[in-house]
């Protein structure tokens, strides 16, 4: 068994589907690590693999279609890829937890949230039902909804849209998980009510000693909660760097576009306009990759070798990875 | 510049009905007593969280639904009260591009069709000027002639979104509404289609309503900004006024609410309790009272006035009275 000083170690995971049109390469060649305490942003646009790498380490692929045909996830000295279900069960919502975009779709309708919170705590600490309950106001009472009493017996239609959410952190940290995967958590939500929820997560990281790896395209809630960033495109990482650093020196052309391409809050009115530079195209689909580097159709710098061979992930030093042609010798 | 759009006082009540007989309970007071111009050539903006009324007030003035009350001048005529056959007129002059580029064009029709449908409705460009018609506005929009024999579903979000802004474009509207036309982009596609909505915008003078929740968005495309609150604009500017200076409590939470792209941003966050209360039963006095940090005690008695300050900027609050 291989060990990693890693809390979570994903090596060379792939993560594929099969359709009628072939096999879609959604999760392809991807090694990033989290460690305990910290909060790792992983950030791209739809298709680019960051939801399907969430749901391979919950084992929640959906299967068929989709197969993790290779790699490993190393968790606690056991390959998350290869456990058997019986085990899976048991760190799925205990020690690795998972909140979703939305809350309503992601919460059972036919039962209260106090229900949903307290079956945690009877799945995994064998409470019974009365304290189990208790436990589940408790958790309402941490995420700082009014009323918990009261809000423990009210079903998710009941809730706003934000109060939905703190239910589904309540209920994700209910188990005092190791690690909160968050997949877009804020994304439908209003701007005020989404400082509200990076604010209670941000804090509860603190109190519960959790690391998160926080999924989104917006860069920037990147920018606010994480420490440290991997950057995403078309199933492959293609930049890993410390938040600071990848913001203020991105490395490949694709993280260059994308924040060029982003109006800033408040540029154009101490400012003027800039230009919003463009990345043209489209992402690619997944069934039609190019053959070389995925970026390049849309890269103003690709170059011949970028037709024709992948870049490899490139040690930069000073923690930074970067998957260009343009960083090689 | 020329006054082409004038809304004032525009309400739009919907009837909450409950029971066999239907009887009206209450009142969705979603868009209650706004006003504003919108000039030719000039983008305003429309701003504000769910529920605060932004869309409806994009229907409202594109007559999509039925206002209460309140007057809606286009060109200095009352729209609002327009038969069906004037209202036809009317439709040539304001388009819309909506959010969502794969509900809003129909999957069975070609790209050629769904642009030749307003055409045909108005009976214009017969013949050979039609397919030229097509042609120039899908090179307008940065597509093919070839593009017009596919369907919607053989294009990604960003052509999709070109697709429904040639079709708003087919009639020489005067006025665009866009409602979160670029909301619903990849981040990488969102650029292209602001420099587009830009760029169009220079070519054929075009006045917009950008309705959108994105605050640098907003920022970077319009010219005055209106912030709505449960129905109610609560400040209206220019974009300078709005996002350097702003002087409502709710703007400036917004504003600082705004996650920003850099991590060495310092700033001061303003965080709100709770939630937008529902518009059936809006807060006595001040509707956002309840959640201000900056509450006096007359704001949960009485409704604060719009009061215009230095510079034709808006505002709807105690402080600024």
């Amino acid at each position: 068994m291989q060990h990693s000083a890693h809390l979570l170690d994903i090596q060379h995971l792939k993560t594929h589907f099969a359709t009628f049109e072939g096999v879609a390469r959604a999760v392809d060649d991807v090694s990033f690590h989290l460690d305990r305490g910290e909060v790792l942003g992983v950030v791209g646009e739809s298709g680019c693999g960051k939801s399907v790498t969430a749901q391979s380490i919950m084992r929640l692929i959906p299967e068929p279609p989709g197969k993790i045909v290779g790699g490993h996830i190393w968790f606690d000295g056991m390959d998350l890829t290869t456990l058997d279900p019986a085990a899976m069960r048991r760190i799925r919502g205990d020690r690795i937890a998972m909140i979703f975009q939305e809350p309503m779709t992601s919460l059972n309708p036919v039962y209260t949230i106090g229900d949903q919170i307290a079956e945690m705590f009877e799945l995994h600490r064998g409470m019974k039902r009365r304290e189990a309950w208790q436990q589940a106001v408790a958790m309402l009472e941490k995420v700082q909804i009014p009323a918990p009493h009261k809000r423990a017996g009210e079903y998710p239609h009941q809730l706003s849209g934000g109060m939905r959410q703190r239910a589904m952190i309540a209920m994700a940290l209910a188990c005092d998980p190791e690690i909160l995967i968050a997949d877009e958590p804020t994304t439908a939500l209003d701007v005020t009510v989404q400082a509200q929820i990076l604010d209670l997560m941000l804090q509860l990281k603190e109190d519960f000693q959790t690391a998160v790896m926080m999924i989104t395209h917006d860069l920037g809630v990147i920018a606010e909660v994480a420490q440290r960033v991997v950057v995403m495109y078309a199933g492959k990482v293609v930049e890993q760097a410390p938040t600071l650093a990848l913001f203020e020196d991105p490395k490949h052309p694709y993280t260059r576009g994308l924040l060029r391409s982003i109006p800033k809050l408040g540029e154009r009115s101490r400012q003027g306009r800039r230009h919003l530079e463009e990345i043209p195209g489209m992402v690619p689909g997944l069934l039609e990759l190019p053959p070389g580097c995925r970026f390049e159709p849309r890269c103003s710098h690709a170059t011949a070798v970028c037709r024709e061979r992948e870049p490899e992930l490139l040690d930069l030093g000073s923690n930074r990875l970067v998957r260009c042609h343009l960083y090689g010798s | 510049m020329k006054t082409l759009l004038q809304v004032d006082g525009l309400k739009v009540h919907f009837p909450i009905k409950r029971g066999v007989l239907g009887r009206t309970v209450g009142y969705v007071y979603a868009v209650d007593d706004v006003s504003f111009t919108l000039r030719q050539g000039e983008t305003l903006g429309l701003v504000g969280e769910s529920g605060c009324g932004k869309t409806t007030t994009g229907l409202g003035v594109l007559r999509l639904i039925p206002t209460t009350s309140g007057r809606i001048l286009y060109n200095g005529q009352d729209i609002t009260r327009l038969k069906a056959q004037e209202l036809r007129r009317l439709r040539r002059e304001m388009q819309i591009v909506f959010q969502d580029p794969y509900s809003s064009l129909n999957p069975r029709m070609t790209v050629n069709q769904i642009l030749a449908d307003p055409l045909d409705t108005f009976g214009l460009y017969r013949g050979r000027e039609r397919s030229e018609r097509i042609a120039f506005l899908l090179e307008k929009v940065g597509l093919s002639p070839e593009h017009g024999r596919r369907y919607p579903h053989e294009f990604s979000g960003g052509q999709r979104q070109r697709i429904g802004i040639a079709r708003a474009l087919a009639l020489d509207p005067k006025i665009v509404i866009g409602d979160e036309p670029v909301s619903a982009l990849d981040v990488s596609i969102q650029a292209q289609i602001i420099n587009l909505l830009l760029d169009l915008q220079r070519e054929f003078g075009l006045s917009y309503i950008l309705i959108a929740h994105d605050l640098a968005v907003v920022e970077y495309i319009c010219d005055r900004v209106a912030v709505m609150y449960l129905g109610k604009i609560v400040e209206m500017g220019t974009y300078e006024q709005i996002y350097n200076d702003p002087k409502h409590p709710y703007t400036e939470a917004l504003l600082s609410a705004v996650p920003v792209p850099n991590p060495k941003a310092t700033r001061h966050r303003i965080l709100l309790q709770g939630d937008v209360p529902s518009p059936i039963h809006p807060p006595a006095g001040c509707h956002f009272h309840p959640r201000c940090p900056k509450r006096l005690d007359i704001c949960d008695k009485e409704r604060p006035p719009l009061k215009t300050l230095a510079g034709d900027h808006q505002v709807r609050c105690f402080l600024h009275s």
